[in-house]
């Protein structure tokens, strides 16, 4: 039996507004707890909301640049239930008119190629405080900091059928936030958080099968993993006469499966209604398009753009604008003067295999798109050769400055005089008569041997091809 | 005659004139507090130590040549539903019983402005739920007129610290009845404003699209100076009206010549006690004699408005009183063996059984599968409810009718059946549920208990409110007349 | 018992965290029974295309400015707390 799947993914997306959504407390991660609270964040008696401005610029700013239509009237609900990080024991949340609906993102798989996943709805509310367990083990402990910072919940439609696109989704749709600059995006400070829910029916069958939740999914690659898991797992189910309940599962990391967390029963009683405190938030073309003008290149155009412009292939454009970070600092390279596909290539090579290696991000290091156009100046111009490029790189990526004054400083410009490369070499030669033997006997082998030999003599300095040729010279006149 | 028996603008000039210390009139204010609380217990907490020191600050700055805004140096009690930074506020209810809040409400700051005294937090029904203080989850108050009478409710401790002379005025919430209901059952002033007028922030919240803070006085006119003072929007409240404040001294002492009254037949018919009814027509008569003019008119929808009221309010007050689950504040149940118990038991034990009741019926109107039957049923209804007044007001100034169907009640006598209670609020709720200003005001005795005139007007017309309760309240005697204790 | 049974109001009281015991659940379900039907009277009226009124004013867009205000400090916000530990709220444990 062939079957099909479907998955919906709920992402929430922290604003980058400097205080919360309904007070003025910050946002500021990190803190200790319990030192960014307020009256209306802690939910004292007779406090009341007053809602955020740029909170609804961000929301709107996002609903946009994901083709939302936006709401020309907006309002607030509360989503009640009982429980220890949320203070008021309701959310304020949106209920039935969201900022924004009817939004849509172009992905590109392997597998499905090119396809467009529709966004049923973008909707603001307030974030949960932070819950830990105490060591005593029969207690947990509240820290209200988190309480109250402003959420997008973005909601997709089923139009997602592989685990695949599912990842393609969250990438684009988080370089879409971070390019639109409303969110850091961060998955380790959860200001991301996505929940998925997945189910499987035989194919052609109108009808949903039931679906089974996924938490805990703490980065894009779990949530692939996790899908994968538990399409394969509701398949065996089915194809075993057995049936896929209605679950709520998580995903173990170590054990790489899917654990069952609870059976739900019915649906949750959220008794949602209007939130009386909040007054109706209209918006109209003006407010729209003073934000829509806010919103800048998005990744898919700045895509197409460094194809045309720069001659990118398209692997390497769709790499560099994945993240915005990135991308701004390959634009700045180039502008800067160096070669657009040499800035790619060390962008793509060098530094992304840096920032992997020490788990940072560009704007952490010393780096700065100044330098690696010097650098790759250099290159071009032959001061330096490619290996010592490298050297000075995890100098430049460390320390910072000026790779040119680097390169001086430590004397590391290459040897490109004739003359002086000619002495080294003949004194190799003199030194090493046993393998210009083997070459003439046709062990290409020797020659690269003699080339080191040059190298280390000169401590990598000596242009590479000029070494070559002057070895090559010498061997036929010996 | 007390001090205190003194209008708030007499007192003003003595204060300034330094005929009369502040001290001498806080002192005064606890002397008749300790001299009749123990019979009308009105007071939750009292505030004196501060309130004698704040006097003696006040005096010291009277005497340097400083300001004396209108209420400077005003004796003052206050709901304990409203917020007073570092003054215990339980809302009458055992599970705040240790509540120390450390924010104030925006009227706590108004005030303050003007450098009120607050002398204490006063009695109410637990959570504002009630008709008649005895759901307090603290003590039962007394109605002053006589002490075997309950005074009305919720804020019954307001209206009775004020009949009794223990404060110059005090302020209440008004959700569906409860600042006018315990003003008329007393004898006193009691002004609902217009939902917007005076910021809710601070105000624990019962039903928040139908509360508003007012004040509770001996006389209209002192009744305009502490609305004046207490009245203005507010960032912190977003359903605060923007809308200037005007004068409201300016509207006392004009003519009611010419001013188009609407009774409705509603208001005075089936279910009105006679001796009630009869008090009213002769409040009319006296402003006929003043020139204005009064006709029947009809409000078509209000007898619907009782059980709409009780769907909105008690499904807001479902959310608001969520918030009280023994985590961050309160008196939680120590013993649980788990989290849903400590809820469970926290809220069992803390909360009073009309406050359980209103939780329950504000959940399940809320539920799925119910919203739209109940409590989106009421909110239509609302509108209808607000058209009728909207209609009235299209060609009369104002509304007048009796604030309650009848006077104070004996104690226990209501108690058994919420529906019964309930009733009491049948001329005062369809006023929350239009968010208009309304006024009680003394206008006379039936069976030796005060009566309560209600005018009612437009959005933003407590103006006019206070120009027709003037005009009645300066041609009689009735807001003369003071209770024996 | 037309409007409302005896789980219903069990179900609600689950939902509101109230814990009802057996001898209250008769009379709070008569009771509650008795006030819907109360309220059921509101069906008499036809309220087909009446817009329900949320607020009674007809204020909007009130917005508030993106700027920090000062905090509370922790042992002011935590002073009303039944129970704290290194500056937490401490409650029973939410793992069931």
């Amino acid at each position: 039996m062939n079957f099909e799947t479907i998955i919906g993914l709920e992402v929430h997306a922290e604003l980058k507004t400097n205080t919360k959504i309904f007070c003025n407390c910050s946002t500021e991660f990190g803190a200790p707890p319990n030192t960014h609270t307020c009256p209306v964040c802690l939910g004292h008696p007779g406090v009341l909301p007053v809602l955020n401005e740029q909170a609804v610029n961000y929301a709107m700013k996002a609903a946009l640049a994901l083709n939302c239509d936006i709401a020309a009237e907006t309002k607030f609900d509360r989503k009640n239930y009982f429980y220890p990080d949320n203070p008021k024991a309701y959310q304020i949340s949106q209920f039935d008119q969201p900022i924004g609906e009817n939004g849509w993102i172009d992905i590109e798989t392997e597998e499905n190629g090119p396809k467009r996943i529709g966004i049923t709805r973008i909707h603001m509310e307030e974030d949960a405080g932070k819950l830990t367990h105490d060591e005593d083990g029969g207690h947990s402990l509240v820290d209200f900091n988190r309480v109250g910072t402003p959420l997008i919940e973005i909601v997709s439609e089923p139009d997602i059928t592989t685990p695949e696109e599912g990842y393609a989704y969250l990438e684009k749709l988080k370089a879409i936030l971070q390019y639109t600059d409303v969110s850091d995006c961060k998955m380790e400070e959860g200001s991301l958080r996505c929940d998925a829910n997945i189910s499987i029916r035989p194919a052609g069958q109108e009808e949903f099968g039931t679906k089974t939740e996924l938490k805990n999914l703490n980065s894009f690659t779990n949530v692939q993993k996790g899908l994968a898991f538990e399409e394969e797992r509701q398949e065996k189910e089915l194809l075993a006469g057995g049936e896929v309940l209605q679950e709520t599962r998580r995903w173990d990391d170590a054990k790489k499966e899917t654990i069952l967390m609870r059976i739900k029963e019915g649906s949750d009683d959220y008794r949602y209604f209007p939130e009386p405190d909040l007054v109706t938030y209209y918006i109209d073309e003006n407010w729209k398009s003073r934000i829509g003008a806010l919103i800048p290149e998005l990744p898919d155009a700045r895509k197409k753009r460094y194809i045309e412009d720069f001659g990118l292939s398209e692997y390497d454009a769709s790499v560099l604008v994945q993240s915005k970070a990135i991308a701004d600092f390959f634009q700045e390279t180039v502008d800067a003067g160096a070669d657009s596909k040499l800035t790619a290539n060390w962008l793509m090579g060098e530094v992304s295999g840096y920032l992997n290696n020490n788990d940072m991000d560009i704007e952490e290091t010393a780096l700065t798109p100044q330098s690696l156009a010097k650098l790759i100046e250099l290159i071009e111009k032959g001061t330096i050769s490619s290996k010592i490029a490298k050297q000075v790189f995890a100098d430049v990526m460390e320390q910072g400055g000026d790779p040119e004054q680097i390169v001086k400083d430590k004397g590391l410009m290459q040897i490109s005089d004739e003359g002086e490369l000619k002495q080294v070499v003949d004194g190799i030669l003199d030194n090493n008569p046993q393998s210009i033997e083997d070459y003439k006997n046709g062990k290409d082998k020797a020659l690269g041997f003699l080339v080191g030999q040059v190298m280390k003599e000169t401590k990598g300095k000596a242009n590479p091809q000029m070494v070559n040729s002057l070895i090559l010279e010498g061997m036929e006149q010996r | 005659m007390s001090i205190l028996e003194e209008s708030v603008a007499s007192l003003h000039t003595k204060i300034k004139n330094q005929e009369v210390t502040v001290a001498e009139l806080v002192e005064a204010s606890f002397a008749r507090i300790r001299e009749v609380d123990a019979d009308v217990k009105a007071f939750l907490t009292l505030n004196e130590d501060r309130a004698l020191e704040q006097a003696e600050k006040l005096d010291k700055q009277i005497q340097n040549g400083g300001e004396v805004p209108f209420l400077f140096g005003m004796p003052a009690g206050i709901k304990d539903n409203i917020i007073t930074q570092d003054l215990r506020t339980t809302c009458a209810s055992q599970l705040l019983a240790n509540f120390d809040p450390v924010h104030n409400a925006t009227v706590m700051d108004k005030l303050g402005e003007s450098e009120t005294v607050t002398v204490g937090k006063l009695n109410m029904d637990e959570f504002a739920m009630g008709s008649s203080t005895e759901n307090s989850g603290v003590q039962e108050t007394r109605n002053p007129w006589n002490t075997e009478y309950v005074p009305g409710g919720s804020s019954g401790g307001s209206a009775a610290s004020v009949a009794a002379g223990e404060v110059l005025f005090s302020l209440g919430s008004d959700t569906g009845g409860s600042i006018r209901q315990p003003a008329s059952y007393c004898g006193v002033v009691g002004l609902k404003p217009t939902y917007g007028r005076v910021s809710r922030y601070g105000l624990v919240a019962f039903a928040s699209s139908l509360d508003q803070i007012g004040p509770l006085t001996r006389s209209v006119e002192d009744n305009a100076y502490v609305l004046q003072q207490i009245a203005g929007h507010s960032e912190n409240d977003s359903t605060s009206a923007d809308v200037e404040v005007p004068n409201y001294l300016e509207a006392l002492g004009k003519e009611v010549k010419g001013l188009k009254i609407g009774v409705p037949s509603e208001y005075i018919g089936e279910g009105v006690d006679e001796g009630v009814k009869q008090r009213v027509l002769e409040a009319l008569k006296v402003l006929e004699e003043q020139g204005a003019v009064w006709e029947e008119v009809s409000l078509p929808h209000s007898k619907y408005a009782v059980a709409a009221y009780y769907l909105i309010a008690s499904s807001e007050a479902s959310a608001n009183l969520a918030r009280f689950d023994g985590v961050r504040y309160g008196v939680r149940d120590e013993n649980a063996k788990d989290l849903v118990e400590m809820y469970k038991e926290t809220r069992s034990k803390g909360f009073g059984e009309e406050v359980k009741r209103r939780i329950m019926l504000g959940t399940f109107a809320l539920s799925a599968g119910y919203y739209d039957a109940y409590y989106k049923k009421a909110q239509q209804v609302r509108t209808l409810i607000r058209r009728d007044f909207e209609k009235v007001f299209a060609d009369y100034d104002v509304i007048v009718g009796p604030t309650a169907p009848t006077t104070a009640f004996k104690l226990g006598e209501q108690l058994d059946d919420p529906l019964t209670m309930y009733a009491n609020d049948i001329l005062t709720i369809p006023v929350n549920l239009a968010g208009i200003p309304a006024i009680s005001v003394p206008c006379g005795f039936s069976d030796s208990m005060p009566v309560g005139l209600q005018i009612i007007a437009k959005p933003f017309a407590e103006e006019t409110i206070y120009t027709v309760a003037h005009a009645f309240e300066q041609a009689t005697e009735h807001h003369k007349a003071r209770p024996e204790l | 018992m037309a409007h409302i049974s005896k789980e219903d109001v069990e179900h609600v009281a689950h939902l509101a965290r109230l814990s009802v015991s057996d001898e209250d659940l008769e009379k709070l379900t008569e009771e509650l029974d008795a006030i819907i039907g109360f309220a059921e009277q509101l069906d008499e009226l036809d309220t087909t295309d009446v817009e329900p009124t949320s607020h009674v004013l007809d204020i909007h867009n009130v917005l508030r400015e993106d700027t920090i205000q000062p905090s509370l400090d922790r042992e002011e916000a935590l002073k009303n707390a039944p129970d704290q530990k290194d500056g937490q709220v401490k409650v029973p444990s939410v793992l069931e």
